[in-house]
């Protein structure tokens, strides 16, 4: 059994195993078995006491919905219509909030975030890299209403004046050229609208996947960057074929992260989607995401009506399509590794 | 001290000359003015002690010295006759071709993948002749046999030695005039060492070869030239049984004869 050298008691810290005649070490021997012991159960505890919480997440949710599951079965998950006062309660626009933002946050996210990782790991010299890194990592901890707050101040106004007009008119010139309404950046500009949290949430999730990138990236042995090198690859070509495929696990669970943050964040996104419950019919339209939905309207009503309950049933459709997305991921990250081996050593 | 160009005649011109190389690790000199010529199709062996320079030196031959940042190098290397420093480094290393001291396949590649890597960085996509280029290198590579069956399965399920063999044959595929090869042996089993060790033997008839080894034995069997290399200083080089058994310095002869230090 070895112990570490900070543990080492009243024993000089090198004395060989074999003096069984010192009394402190026979109790310290007994000791570690015991915290041993302990520490491999505390560990199953735990483990068992996050499934327990998942559990009860499960639980908690379904019974707080239970009326709504019943009363409007898979409609709740297809109707359109989310009118409270008239009991009608049809979740998609929220579905489609998360989804459509979440995604568009990726389509904007991933490629700059994989840029800056290879910039940060590859090419960037040290005394750039190393500053630029913990910034990204910083940016990575800044707590989401400071997003929303910036948003509002900065990204909003930004995008309404500078940002919008422009991809409107490209819009409206090409579906004019082929006689068909293309209906992506149509309809009027205020700024708040699902492109703009879309670009939020990209903005909140580059230095998660960023900086666990770049991790995965400078965790690629240097061989094999040479080895691809050796066969006359240039820089970039090394990147692509050694660099990048030997990280992809590592690039996917990054972008994993992200989605997941994405696809959760609720305050910058309140306070820059327009917040409406119907489905915009353009990227300049208002919405709403699971989690603004929960955050707007949860305490319009008293706890245990139609409508709490049925907020409440959005976050378990919430839950399950963060679970699906995990799932989703899982087998994605085992077919990569199953498929050629994995990393080596 | 310096012993490089060769006293006697030989009929193979020289493939590569080193001519008064030195490379610095930022401002730590670790080879200093090394000059040495290799000649065509034969294989020369460099011996030396630990961090006498030896891997410095060959990855000076195919530029992948300043893949390390704040490296350089003085000197001229010359690949028929042209210095290899003048151009890209890119199209250096597709004529001057390296096999790692440590297996280093690509882990998220199949066997055929790994070899055709090189093919597919030189723009060759037609399958025939990547198929063909792929079966042709495992066969120089003496792994044809073992992995035949196996081939779209991943290249690091193979053993240590079938992966060095893989890395040979990719090395290979692209058909380099040159062939560096790393203390190849070094993390593999007496069996796995004669493989290599008889593959480097053939492929001198095809190819320019450059083996570091920490070997002597290793390089007595396949190298018909020697290097010996002492605080990143070439001390001699001669024909392989010339400088084993008549040694013009006496650094050579102690080192040679373990008697050293
Ligand atoms: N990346 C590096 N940075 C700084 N110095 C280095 C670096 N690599 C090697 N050196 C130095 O250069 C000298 C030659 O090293 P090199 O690796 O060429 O030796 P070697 O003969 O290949 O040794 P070995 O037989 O142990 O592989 C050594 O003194 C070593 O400390
Ligand atoms: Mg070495």
């Amino acid at each position: 059994m070895s112990v570490g050298p900070s543990a080492a008691g009243p024993d000089p810290p090198d004395a060989p195993p074999s003096e069984p005649a010192n009394p402190f070490r026979l109790i310290f021997r007994h000791r570690v078995r015991i915290l041993d012991f302990l520490f491999r159960n505390s560990t199953l505890f735990f483990a068992v006491g996050i499934l327990a919480i998942l559990g009860t997440f499960v639980l908690v949710l379904v019974e707080g919905s239970k009326e709504p599951i019943l009363r409007y079965g898979l409609n709740f998950v297809a109707g359109s219509t989310w009118s409270p006062n008239q009991a009608i309660f049809g979740a998609l626009p929220f579905i489609f909030g998360t989804v459509m933002t979440s995604a568009l946050a990726l389509v904007f996210a991933v490629p700059l975030s994989l840029g800056i990782a290879i910039f940060l790991s590859e090419l960037a010299p040290k005394w750039i890299a190393e500053p630029l890194g913990y910034i990204v990592e910083l940016l990575a901890a800044v707590p989401s209403v400071v997003f929303g707050l910036w948003g509002l101040a900065v990204l909003v106004p930004f995008m309404r004046d500078t940002v919008d007009p422009p991809l409107r008119s490209v819009n409206a010139a090409a579906s004019h050229a082929i006689h068909y309404p293309i209906p992506l950046f149509a309809g009027s500009v205020i700024g708040q609208d699902v492109f703009t949290a879309s670009v939020i949430l990209a903005i909140m999730i580059i230095p998660t996947i960023s900086a666990i990138s770049r991790e995965a990236l400078r965790a690629v042995p240097a061989a094999q960057r040479e080895a691809a090198l050796s066969l006359g690859a240039t820089s970039w070509e090394a990147t692509r074929i050694s660099v990048l495929n030997y990280a992809r696990v590592g690039i996917v669970g990054a972008i994993i992260l992200g989605l997941g943050r994405a696809v959760g964040e609720t305050m910058a996104v309140t306070m820059t989607i327009g917040n409406s419950d119907s489905i915009p019919n353009s990227l300049f339209g208002q919405g709403q995401t699971i989690a603004s939905l929960i955050a707007n309207e949860f305490f319009n009503d008293t706890p245990g009506s139609l409508y709490v309950s049925a907020i409440i049933e959005a976050a378990l459709v919430l839950l399950i399509i963060t679970l699906v997305i995990n799932i989703g991921a899982r087998l994605l990250v085992w077919r990569l590794v199953k498929g050629a081996g994995g990393p080596v050593e | 001290m310096v012993e490089g160009a060769l006293s006697h005649e030989d009929p193979r011109p020289t493939k590569l000359r080193v001519d008064g190389l030195s490379a610095f690790y930022g401002p730590k000199k670790a080879i200093s003015n090394v000059s040495l010529d290799f000649p065509e199709r034969t294989v020369t062996a460099i011996i030396g002690p630990s961090g006498c320079g030896k891997s410095t030196l060959i990855r000076c031959l195919n530029r992948m010295h300043e893949v390390l940042p704040g490296t350089r190098i003085e000197g001229r290397v010359l690949l028929d006759g042209e210095d290899i420093y003048d151009g890209d480094p890119v199209s250096v290393r597709r004529r001057i071709g390296m096999v790692f001291q440590k297996p280093n396949p690509f882990p998220t590649m199949s066997v055929y993948d790994n070899v055709a890597a090189g093919l597919k960085l030189n723009g060759i996509r037609d399958r025939a002749r990547v198929d063909a280029a792929v079966i042709r290198s495992l066969k120089q590579a003496a792994l044809w046999d073992e992995v035949k069956d196996a081939i779209d399965g991943p290249g690091t399920r193979l053993s240590g030695g079938q992966q060095q063999r893989l890395c040979i044959a990719r090395a290979l595929a692209i058909e380099p005039e040159v062939l560096l090869m790393d203390e190849p042996c070094s993390a593999l089993d007496p069996i796995a060492t004669a493989k290599i060790e008889d593959l480097i033997f053939d492929l001198r008839k095809t190819y320019t070869l450059v083996i570091v080894t920490h070997n002597m034995q290793q390089a007595a069997r396949v190298a018909e030239f020697t290097a010996f290399m002492y605080l990143g200083e070439l001390v001699e080089f001669d024909r392989t049984q010339t400088l084993f058994e008549q040694p013009k310095q006496k650094l050579t002869e102690n080192y040679i004869t373990g008697r050293f230090g």
